[in-house]
C-alpha cells in the first residue's frame, strides 16, 4: 500500500510559491550630493553628445559627406571626423568591442559597477524620466500617496499624469529621432522628417525608439537590470575582494540606534553604530534595495545612498562616508585596528589596463599605417588556362582595385612571374605597352578583366606564382597581390 | 471501454485510466486558453479558403476574393527589373561596340549582361566558361574561324554559322573521302602534308612532294596557300596550335575523308538586338578578342 504524501510536505517553506514575484513600484527620493552632482554632469554629457553629434560637420572635399560622423549603410560606409572605413575592415569594430568589453572589466576592478551606475544609457535615461516625474508628481511621499490614494481622479492630478507621459514621449520621440540621424546627413533629413517627405524606414525606426526608450524608462527601469541584462551576473563573477564597491560600512555602522540613545550611550563612553537607520539610502534607491544588507545583485552602484547617508550624517555631526567606495578587506581591517589599505595597481587591473593598450595601439597603428589603396586577384576558373594559336598560355584574372583615399588615382599594373610574360586589360589601351594604366575614381573600386599571356616554352612548369603590384603613378604608393599561373 | 480514471490522492487529479506497472499518468488536459486559440486558428485558416487561391476545380481552381495571384507578382517584380534597368539598356543598345569597350561602366554592364545570357544560350555547347570542346570553338583564344573583331564576332552571334538563316555564314569542310573525290592513300598523304604545315611531326616515307600537290588541287581554295585560312569561308588556319577536331592522324583522316560542318544558331530574333551587342562584347572581352 502506497502512503499518502502531501507534495507540500516535501518542500521547505520558503522555496514553495510562484516563480513569478510582481513588481514593487520604486519610488527613489530627489537627493544632492557628490555623487548626484556627478551623475547629473554624466547626464547632460552622455545625452548631449547622443542628441548633437549628428549635426557636428566635417569637410571632407566635394562629393564626400560633411556629417562628422555618419553611417552610411546604402554606400558601405562608416565615417568618423578623419577616419573612413570599408566594410572589409569591420576588425577595427572588433577591436573597439574588445576595448569596450576589457574597459568594462577595468571598471568593475577598480570602482564596481561604475558602468551601471553612471554611464549605461537605461541607467542616464530612467534617472531622466525619475527627474521629469519629481519634477511634475512631487517627490517621493507625493508620489506614494498619489498612487495609493482610491480617491475618483480630479482634474489636477489627470494633467499631471497626461504630462508627465507627454514629456517622456516626447524625450523618448527625441531619442529615437536623434538615432535614425547617424544614419543620414542630419540637417536634410531633419528637413525631410518635418515635411513628412522622410523615407518610411526612418520613421519606423523612430517609431521602435521611441516605444523602447518609453517603456524601458518609464516602465521597465530597474527590471531591465535586474532581469535582462547579463553584466550584473557577469560582474558578480568578475570582481574581486581589492575592487571598490558601494558599501555599507558596517563596522562603523552597526549597532544601529537612534540619534538620541546614541547621544546618551557615548556620553556614558560606549561604543554605538553610527547607523541611525532612517532608511535615508534606501528612500533615495532607485533599485529600491538596502545597500545595508550588504553586496547585491540588484544594485547598480550609482552612489545615491552615499549622498544620503552624508546629508544625514552631517545632520547628526557623525563623520560622512557611513556608506561609500569600499571593500571587505578594509571594513576587518578597521574591526582589527588597522588602517584601511586601497590598490588600485595590481595584477588584475594591470593585465586588464595591458590589453586596453594592446588591443588600442594595434588599432592606432593599422589605422595610422593601413593602405589607402588596395588589390584583389582572383584567377578564372573555367577555362583555367587558354593556349593561343602561336602555342602560348594566357590566363585570365579579375581584379579589384580599391582606391580608399578622396582622390582620384591614375595606377600602372605590373606582374611578375612567368618569363616573357605580357600584360593586357580588358578595355584598356595602355599608353606604354605592356604596363597598362588605369583610372581609380576615388572612394571607390574598380573591377577589370586582366590577360597574362606567356610562351609556354619558356615556362615549362604546371604552376607558376606571379605578383601583380599596383602602383599609383602620382604618388608611389604601391599594393600587390598574389595568384598563380597555370599551363594547360 | 471502461472507464479506469481515478482520482490522485497525493495532488487531487484524475488520471489518464492507464496503468504501466504500477505507474499511473494524471491527467493534465490542455489549457483551455490554449484549446481556444487552436480552434480559432482553424476557423480563420477558413478564411484563407476564400479570399486566396486555394481548391482545385476540373479545369482550373478557385482564384479567391483578393484575386492574388503569385505569377501576377512575379510579372510585376520582372517589370519594375526592366524598368531600373531600361535606361541602361537603351545606352547599351545605342553605343557603338567599340565605345561599349571603352567606356567602364557600359563593359561592366555588357560583361554581366553578357555572362548570364552566355550561361543560358551558348554554355550548352561552348561551356559555362567558353572553353569550348570537340567540335565547338574555345572563345578564350585568338584563334577564330568567322573572325575575332567586335563586329565579326556579333556578325556570328546574329546569323550563325551554316544556321539557314539567310545571312548565314556558309561555307564547309567537305567530304572528300566519302564523296569519292580523294582515294584513301591520298588521304594519308594530305593528312601527314597538313600535319606537315603545322610543324607536326609525319609518317615514315610520307611524300609531301605528292601531298603538295593534292593540298594545292583540292584543299587551297579555302583554306589558301600554305594553309593560312580564309575566315570569309570559315575555313581554318591549318598552321598554328589550334584544332577544333584534332590533329593527330586519324581525326585529320576522318575530317578529310567525312567532311566537317558544325552549326552555330542564328541568335538574331531570339535576343533582342542590346542583348547580342551584350553577349559580342562579353565574348570579345573573354580575350581572344582583336
Amino acid at each position: 500500500m502506497n502512503k499518502t504524501v502531501n507534495p507540500k510536505d516535501l518542500i521547505s517553506g520558503d522555496d514553495y510559491g510562484p516563480l513569478y514575484a510582481a513588481r514593487k513600484k520604486v519610488y527613489p527620493q530627489s537627493v544632492s550630493g557628490t555623487f548626484r552632482r556627478i551623475k547629473w554632469g554624466l547626464m547632460a554629457f552622455c545625452l548631449g553628445v547622443y542628441y548633437f553629434l549628428p549635426f557636428v560637420r566635417w569637410n571632407r572635399g566635394l562629393g564626400a559627406p560633411s556629417q562628422a560622423v555618419l553611417i552610411d549603410l546604402p554606400n558601405s560606409r562608416f565615417y568618423f571626423f578623419f577616419i573612413e572605413l570599408w566594410p572589409q575592415e569591420v576588425y577595427y569594430f572588433t577591436g573597439l568591442l574588445i576595448v569596450a568589453a576589457v574597459a568594462l572589466f577595468l571598471m568593475n576592478s577598480i570602482g564596481g559597477r561604475i558602468w551601471c551606475g553612471y554611464l549605461c544609457p537605461q541607467t542616464v535615461w530612467t534617472d531622466l524620466f525619475y527627474a521629469v516625474e519629481r519634477l511634475i508628481e512631487g517627490d517621493r511621499r507625493e508620489r506614494m500617496k498619489k498612487d495609493a490614494s482610491s480617491d475618483p481622479m480630479k482634474l489636477e492630478r489627470i494633467s499631471e499624469i497626461v504630462l508627465k507621459h507627454s514629456i517622456w514621449l516626447l524625450i523618448a520621440w527625441w531619442t529615437g529621432g536623434a538615432w535614425v540621424l547617424y544614419f543620414n546627413d542630419a540637417p536634410t533629413l531633419v528637413k525631410e522628417l518635418v515635411t513628412f517627405q522622410g523615407p518610411m524606414i526612418a520613421y519606423v525606426w523612430i517609431g521602435i525608439l521611441t516605444a523602447t526608450t518609453y517603456v524601458l524608462a518609464g516602465y521597465m527601469r530597474e527590471q531591465v537590470c535586474t532581469y535582462m541584462c547579463p553584466w550584473p551576473r557577469i560582474q558578480a563573477a568578475l570582481t574581486d575582494e581589492w575592487a571598490l564597491n558601494v558599501t555599507y560600512r558596517y563596522d562603523r555602522g552597526e549597532k544601529r540606534t537612534s540619534v538620541k540613545k546614541a547621544a546618551e550611550l557615548r556620553a556614558l563612553g560606549q561604543q554605538v553604530g553610527d547607523c541611525v537607520d532612517c532608511y535615508q539610502c534606501v528612500a533615495v534607491c532607485p533599485t529600491g534595495i538596502d545597500i545595508r544588507n550588504g553586496s547585491q545583485m540588484e544594485c547598480i552602484q550609482c552612489g545615491l545612498c552615499i549622498d544620503a547617508c552624508d546629508n544625514v550624517m552631517a545632520k547628526i555631526g557623525r563623520p560622512k562616508r557611513l556608506i561609500g567606495y569600499d571593500n571587505d578587506i578594509n571594513i576587518h581591517r578597521r574591526q582589527e585596528g588597522k588602517a584601511p589599505i586601497y590598490r588600485i595597481v595590481r595584477a588584475r587591473t594591470i593585465v586588464y589596463s595591458a590589453i586596453i593598450a594592446a588591443v588600442g595601439g594595434i588599432m592606432i597603428y593599422t589605422l595610422a599605417t593601413r593602405s589607402l589603396l588596395d588589390v584583389n586577384v582572383l584567377h578564372d576558373r573555367n577555362p583555367v588556362a587558354v593556349k593561343l594559336s602561336d602555342g602560348s598560355i594566357r590566363n585570365a584574372y579579375t581584379v579589384r582595385l580599391l582606391n580608399k583615399s578622396g582622390y582620384d588615382r591614375v595606377i600602372a599594373i605590373d606582374a611578375n612571374g612567368p618569363a616573357n610574360l605580357t600584360v593586357h586589360v580588358v578595355g584598356v589601351d595602355s599608353v606604354t605597352p605592356d604596363r597598362p594604366m588605369i583610372v581609380i575614381p576615388r572612394d571607390s573600386t574598380s573591377e577589370l578583366r586582366l590577360l597574362v599571356t606567356a610562351p609556354a616554352e619558356n615556362n615549362p612548369e604546371k604552376s607558376i606564382p606571379v605578383r601583380f603590384h599596383v602602383t599609383d603613378i602620382g604618388l608611389g604608393e604601391v599594393a600587390s597581390a598574389t595568384d598563380n599561373f597555370v599551363s594547360p | 471501454m471502461t472507464d479506469h480514471s481515478e482520482v490522485d490522492t497525493v495532488t487531487g487529479k484524475s488520471t489518464t485510466g492507464h496503468e504501466w506497472d504500477g505507474i499511473k499518468e494524471l491527467n493534465t488536459p490542455l489549457p483551455r486558453w490554449w484549446v481556444i486559440c487552436f480552434y480559432l486558428t482553424i476557423v480563420w485558416s477558413i478564411g484563407y479558403w476564400i479570399v486566396y487561391p486555394a481548391w482545385p476545380l476540373i479545369a482550373s481552381n478557385t482564384t479567391g476574393a483578393f484575386g492574388y495571384s503569385s505569377r501576377a507578382d512575379v510579372a510585376v517584380e520582372l517589370a519594375n527589373l526592366e524598368k531600373i534597368r531600361g535606361d541602361k539598356m537603351v545606352a547599351l543598345g545605342a553605343a557603338s561596340l567599340a565605345d561599349i569597350e571603352k567606356d567602364p561602366a557600359l563593359l561592366a554592364l555588357a560583361r554581366a549582361k553578357g555572362k548570364t545570357v552566355f550561361g543560358d544560350n551558348c554554355a550548352p555547347c561552348h561551356g559555362s566558361g567558353g572553353a569550348g570542346a570537340k567540335g565547338f570553338p574555345n572563345l578564350n583564344d585568338d584563334d577564330w574561324l568567322w573572325g575575332g573583331t567586335l563586329d565579326q564576332i556579333m556578325q556570328t552571334i546574329q546569323f550563325g554559322a551554316r544556321s539557314g538563316h539567310t545571312k548565314t555564314h556558309e561555307g564547309q569542310m567537305l567530304a572528300f573521302g566519302k564523296d569519292g573525290v580523294l582515294k584513301a592513300d591520298e588521304i594519308v598523304t594530305v593528312a601527314n602534308y597538313v600535319r606537315s604545315l603545322a610543324g607536326l611531326p609525319t609518317r615514315k616515307g610520307f611524300d609531301a612532294a605528292k601531298g603538295e600537290k593534292i593540298f594545292a588541287e583540292n584543299c587551297v581554295a579555302c583554306h589558301g596557300d600554305g594553309g593560312k585560312g580564309n575566315q570569309e569561308l570559315g575555313a581554318p588556319n591549318l598552321t598554328d596550335k589550334i584544332w577544333l577536331y584534332g590533329s593527330d592522324e586519324a581525326a585529320l583522316i576522318e575530317t578529310i575523308s567525312q567532311g566537317r560542318a558544325g552549326v552555330m544558331p542564328a541568335w538574331e530574333g531570339r535576343l533582342d538586338p542590346a542583348t547580342i551587342k551584350a553577349m559580342a562584347v562579353y565574348v570579345h572581352s573573354l580575350g581572344g578578342g582583336k
